[in-house]
C-alpha cells in the first residue's frame, strides 16, 4: 500500500474505533439494565438504516465526476474534520471536559432505571437508546467510509478498516461486559480530526483546481503540520486555561448520545 | 413539514456543528482556490491559510483569554 493508501486506512481505522466504544458504551449501559433483546434489535434495526444510507450514497458518491467529488467531499470533511479538530483542542486546553466514558457509562445507567421497569416483549426505551446510539454513531462512520474511499477509489481499504475497528471493538466489549475505559478516545479524537481536516484540505483544493507540489506526498508536509498547528493551539490556550479539573467530564454536559 | 425540518436541523448539527463560521470560511476559501487557480496561478496555499485562521479564530472565541 502506498503512505495514502496507509493514511487512509489509520485514519478510518482511528475514527471507527472512536464511535464504536461510544456506540458499546450506549448499548451495554440499556443492555444491562433493562432487555438485552430489545437492545440487540435496536442495534438490528440501526445497521439496517445504515446499510440502506450505504447502499443510496455510496453508488451516488462514486459516479460523480472526481473533481466534483473532490470539492463537494473535501470541502465537507474539511468542515467535519474542524469540528473534530475545534473540539480536541478545546479539551485538550481545558475548555471544554475530557471525553470520559466510565461516567457517560454511569450517566446512562442512572437514565435507563430511572426510565422504570422494561415492559415484557420489546421494550421500547431499551430499542430507542440502542437504535438512536449505533445509528448515529454509524453515520459518522459511514460518513468517513464513503468520503475517504470514494475521493481515493478505495472503498475497499476504507471499509475493511472500519469493519476491523468495529468488530475489535465489539469483540473486546462483549469479553470485558463493561465500557472501554481504557480507549485513549481524547487522544484519537485528537488525531482523527488532524486526519480528516489534514484529507479534507488535499482533496478540497484538488478538487477547486488547485496543485499540491509533490502531489500525493504533500500530505506527508500536510499531517504534520496540521498536526503542529493544533498543538500549537493547545499551547496557547493552557495559558488561559480555566482548570475544569480532573473529575470534570464529559458526562456532566453531554447528552448520552452525542457526536 | 416538521420532519423535513427535523432532518435539516439534523444535518446541520451533523456536518456544520457547534460554529457555522467553519463552514462559511471553508466554503468562500475553496471559492477563492478555485478563482484563483483558474487564473493559473499557484493556489495550493490558500487552503492551509485559511484553516489555520479558522481553526485559531473559532478556538480563540469559545475560549475568551484570561484577564
Amino acid at each position: 500500500m502506498t503512505a495514502s493508501e496507509w493514511g487512509l486506512a489509520v485514519s478510518v481505522f482511528l475514527a471507527c474505533t472512536v464511535e464504536a466504544v461510544e456506540a458499546v458504551t450506549i448499548v451495554l449501559a440499556v443492555g444491562f439494565t433493562r432487555s438485552w433483546r430489545s437492545a440487540f434489535i435496536g442495534v438490528g434495526a440501526a445497521l439496517l438504516v445504515l446499510a440502506a444510507v450505504t447502499a443510496a450514497l455510496g453508488p451516488a458518491l462514486t459516479s460523480l465526476p472526481l473533481d466534483v467529488l473532490r470539492v463537494a467531499v473535501g470541502g465537507l470533511l474539511l468542515v467535519f474534520g474542524l469540528q473534530w479538530l475545534r473540539k480536541a483542542i478545546l479539551r485538550a486546553s481545558g475548555f471544554k471536559a475530557l471525553h470520559d466514558e466510565a461516567a457517560l457509562y454511569q450517566e446512562g445507567l442512572r437514565a435507563a432505571r430511572a426510565a422504570g421497569g422494561a415492559r415484557p416483549g420489546v421494550d421500547g426505551y431499551s430499542f430507542t437508546i440502542a437504535f438512536k446510539g449505533v445509528f448515529l454513531e454509524g453515520l459518522e462512520v459511514v460518513f468517513i467510509v464513503l468520503t475517504f474511499g470514494a475521493n481515493q477509489h478505495h472503498t475497499g481499504i476504507a471499509a475493511v478498516a472500519a469493519a476491523v475497528a468495529v468488530v475489535l471493538v465489539v469483540l473486546i466489549g462483549a469479553a470485558v461486559h463493561a465500557p472501554l475505559t481504557r480507549v485513549p478516545e481524547n487522544t484519537m479524537k485528537f488525531g482523527v480530526g488532524v486526519m480528516l481536516t489534514s484529507f479534507g484540505m488535499f482533496w478540497g483544493a484538488e478538487g477547486a483546481g488547485a496543485h499540491w507540489p509533490g502531489s500525493d506526498a504533500a500530505l506527508l508536509g500536510i499531517i504534520p503540520v496540521t498536526l503542529a498547528l493544533a498543538v500549537g493551539l493547545v499551547a496557547l490556550l493552557r495559558r488561559g486555561s480555566p482548570s475544569l479539573g480532573a473529575g470534570s467530564t464529559a458526562a456532566s454536559d453531554d447528552a448520552m448520545v452525542r457526536a | 413539514m416538521r420532519r423535513a425540518e427535523q432532518l435539516a436541523r439534523f444535518l446541520w448539527d451533523f456536518v456544520v456543528g457547534d460554529d457555522w463560521r467553519i463552514a462559511v470560511g471553508v466554503v468562500l476559501a475553496l471559492a477563492v482556490t478555485a478563482v484563483v487557480a483558474g487564473a493559473s496561478v499557484s493556489a495550493w496555499w490558500i487552503l492551509p491559510v485559511a484553516v489555520a485562521a479558522l481553526l485559531a479564530f473559532s478556538v480563540r472565541r469559545a475560549a475568551p483569554p484570561r484577564r
